[in-house]
């Protein structure tokens, strides 16, 4: 009379969890392998390295109700044009520095990270650099001497000098200009380029 | 010659009078105290050490914590001295060790009990102690005194990895873990040596998810997207789902040993609540792949599967709340039925509310990346995790001293009752101010700014961000007090109590 019910027992829930658990886990393996291969160096959502070559934009686009990463003509960094094991390389380094240099404690990085100092995200596309012909030239100078090149914007907040070479700088400006080519699925939203017409 | 000989005489006498004053100032504490060990066994002095070194990172976390707020409101403070990026990494670091430390500590508690013999491994598990307290010493002495290197490889290995919430250089991975194996060797041998229960099989599954989700995060990647999936394969399936399971198995035992709940009712209820912790929790990961490059139908996925996370959640309130009613609250520490109640209750909304509130993609894309996530961030690792380890300090320090009498009627009540009232007001006064600021980002440098530089410092500079940061300040303020209280009430509460505490039986 007193028999507990198949959906109070312990020995349902016991089987239960193991199910659902392996169950999910499994799934998360498929789309694991599914999202890396979609998304190594090269390929549609997240380009090849060698795109620091080429001037690069962000756009909104009235169909898909979303910014897109708009790859355009040659456009090259530090006026040079990388091989394909150059950009690597280049890249590498920027990265290797922005982990070393801790950055992501202040900045965050495709939108994670802390919230002290703004997102790099989309970092190379931004207005604060005035115009295309100074970035490249301003970034480095930044980067090397922040106290001396603050972009405060009113705040008083400025970045410390992370005793940052200038090629780790040319690295980061590498690393930050290829990051700005992965299609974030429209992140951040309503972004307005340094392409962009006022 | 002479002169270096005398200067290291005396160095070496400074040296020995600061040994022997040291070695008073701690035998003064001692006798003051009033903790006896003996009361303790072999394996839950081991687990004291533990909690004794969590509660100092958790000073180390509020007050670096504080240090990071008030660099928000006066940036120029400890400029280039101790900057927001190193007090921030400390606040954060500190308190993922912390609760790691809770948690071993919790579960080398009950080892003995549940397993029903001593523990195989003791001295390993002491070394295994040391091992990681002196690590964690010099990982922190290194952040401090070192805080960056050059963009190379040995700068990860030696100085710091520079991802958030893991950002231990790659030798102190190594050590974490070796130092979670042999934790993971203890348990497996200490159960199988006495008896195994669903309690014990479910801990032991969830320490081999934990030690090999920290290696998916160990590795150096160029490609940016591939680096942040894997990141999160280890901060989201730890603090969402693992370290949520590793929260229901101590909180089964502790209401058993707290209540006197039936073992079958704790392990049923264990079992529904890994099915959806798991269930929801593994796929819901997809809310961090979102915006960083991943395709698109992570969107779907994140979004539906998160969405319902809160569910385990709701279930841990109902039948924390259920089993405290059953049992009219008649138990035998009221500070940690207390703790373990705002825990029920913290975890829902901290981690089930809080993250359902922006976790939807529509409004993520404009909430990602705000104060929004450090709201967030602050009730939920307080709520989950911060109230079960106070809990667990409780009744650690009420065996400590000789099983004594902490239910009602204790001397100075109004201690614990203060520090709960304290860090439970501060976190939450914290959450709201953040919240606020958050709000106000999302609005300002996100919809109308459209996320560039400009707009986060038109955000940040508009006094309704400020004014927040202010307000968390002074929230932190009171967290910090709470502390005080708390580690002052856990030193003191029951010293001159000669009452037993009552049995409580299963029923």
């Amino acid at each position: 009379m007193n028999e507990t019910p198949l959906w109070a027992s312990e020995s349902f829930w016991k089987k239960t969890a193991i199910w659902v658990t392996a169950g999910s886990f499994l799934i998360l393996v498929v789309l694991t392998m599914d999202s890396l291969s979609k998304t190594s160096a090269g390929s549609k959502r997240v380009p090849a390295y060698t795109v620091i070559n080429k001037k690069i934009d962000y756009q909104y686009n009235k169909e898909l109700h979303k910014s897109m990463p708009v790859i355009g003509e040659n456009e090259f960094l530090f006026g040079k044009e990388y091989t394909e094991d150059e950009a690597r390389q280049l890249v590498d380094l920027g990265k290797k520095t922005t982990q070393a240099k801790n950055c992501m404690n202040c900045h965050t990085l495709l939108g994670n990270g802390a919230y002290y100092a703004p997102d790099l995200t989309k970092a190379w596309l931004d207005k604060g650099w005035i115009s295309r012909e100074m970035r490249e030239d301003m970034m480095v100078k930044f980067l090397m001497d922040p106290e001396n090149n603050a972009r405060t914007f009113g705040s008083n907040r400025k970045m410390p000098n992370l005793d940052i070479t200038e090629q780790e700088a040319r690295g980061i400006i590498a690393f930050l200009k290829w990051m700005s080519s992965i299609d974030t699925n429209g992140f951040p939203y309503n972004f307005k380029t340094i392409e962009a017409e006022e | 010659m002479s002169m270096n000989t005398s200067g290291l005489n005396g160095v070496m006498q400074n040296a020995a009078a600061l040994y022997e004053k040291s070695r008073a100032c701690l035998n003064n504490f001692k006798s003051w105290v009033q903790l006896d060990s003996s009361h303790l066994s072999d394996g839950r002095q081991l687990a004291v050490k533990y909690f004794t070194v969590a509660v100092i990172l958790f000073f180390a976390q509020i007050l670096f914590g504080l240090l990071a707020a008030t660099q928000f409101i006066y940036p120029g403070f400890l400029y280039e001295i101790l900057d927001f990026n190193v007090n921030r990494m400390i606040h954060i670091n500190a308190m993922i060790v912390w609760m790691l430390f809770g948690f071993i500590g919790s579960v080398y508690w009950f080892l003995e009990d549940e397993s029903g013999t001593e523990i195989v491994g003791l001295k390993l598990g002491n070394i295994a102690f040391w091992v990681f307290t002196g690590a964690v010493t010099l990982v922190v002495l290194v952040y401090l005194l070192v805080q960056i290197g050059p963009g190379k490889d040995s700068s990860l290995w030696f100085i710091n990895e520079g991802r958030e919430y893991i950002e231990a250089p790659r030798w102190a991975d190594v050590g974490i873990v070796l130092v979670v194996l042999i934790f993971f060797y203890n348990v497996v041998a200490t159960f199988s040596k006495g008896k195994w229960s669903g309690i014990a099989g479910v801990l032991t599954l969830d320490l081999v998810a934990l030690a090999g989700l920290y290696v998916a995060g160990m590795f150096y990647m160029t490609n940016i997207t591939h680096e942040q999936y894997w990141w999160w394969w280890v901060i989201h399936l730890w603090v969402e789902a693992t370290w949520e399971v590793l929260v229901g198995v101590i909180m089964a035992w502790s209401l058993m040993k707290l209540l006197g709940v039936r073992r079958k009712i704790v392990q049923t209820w264990l079992y529904i609540e890994v099915a959806l912790m798991f269930g929801s929790g593994i796929l819901g990961l997809g809310h961090h792949y979102f915006w960083i490059g991943t395709p698109e139908y992570w969107l779907t996925i994140g979004g539906f599967f998160s969405a319902l996370e809160p569910i385990p959640l709701v279930a841990m309130v109902v039948h924390a709340v259920y089993d405290a009613g059953t049992h009219a609250f008649k138990n035998g520490n009221h500070p940690a039925l207390a703790w373990i109640i705002a825990q029920a209750f913290g975890n829902f909304f901290g981690a089930g509310v809080w993250g359902f509130m922006h976790t939807l993609p529509q409004i993520n894309i404009f909430t990602h990346g705000t104060q929004w996530s450090a709201s967030h961030g602050h009730l939920a690792f307080f709520g989950a995790y911060a109230t079960i380890n106070i809990a667990f300090f409780y009744l650690a320090i009420q065996q400590w001293r000789g099983n004594v009498w902490m239910g009602g009627g204790i001397q100075n009540a109004w201690r614990w009752k203060w520090a709960l009232a304290l860090l439970n007001g501060g976190v939450l006064g914290m959450t709201i101010a953040l919240l606020i600021a958050g709000y106000e980002q999302s609005f300002i440098e996100r919809a109308v700014e459209g996320s560039t530089w400009g707009g986060y410092f038109a955000a940040q500079n508009h006094p309704s961000f400020q004014n927040a940061m202010g307000w968390r300040l002074f929230f932190g303020g009171m967290t910090f007090a709470g502390f005080i209280l708390l580690v002052w009430d856990l030193l003191t509460i029951g010293k001159s109590e000669t009452r037993k505490a009552p049995e409580i039986f299963e029923s």
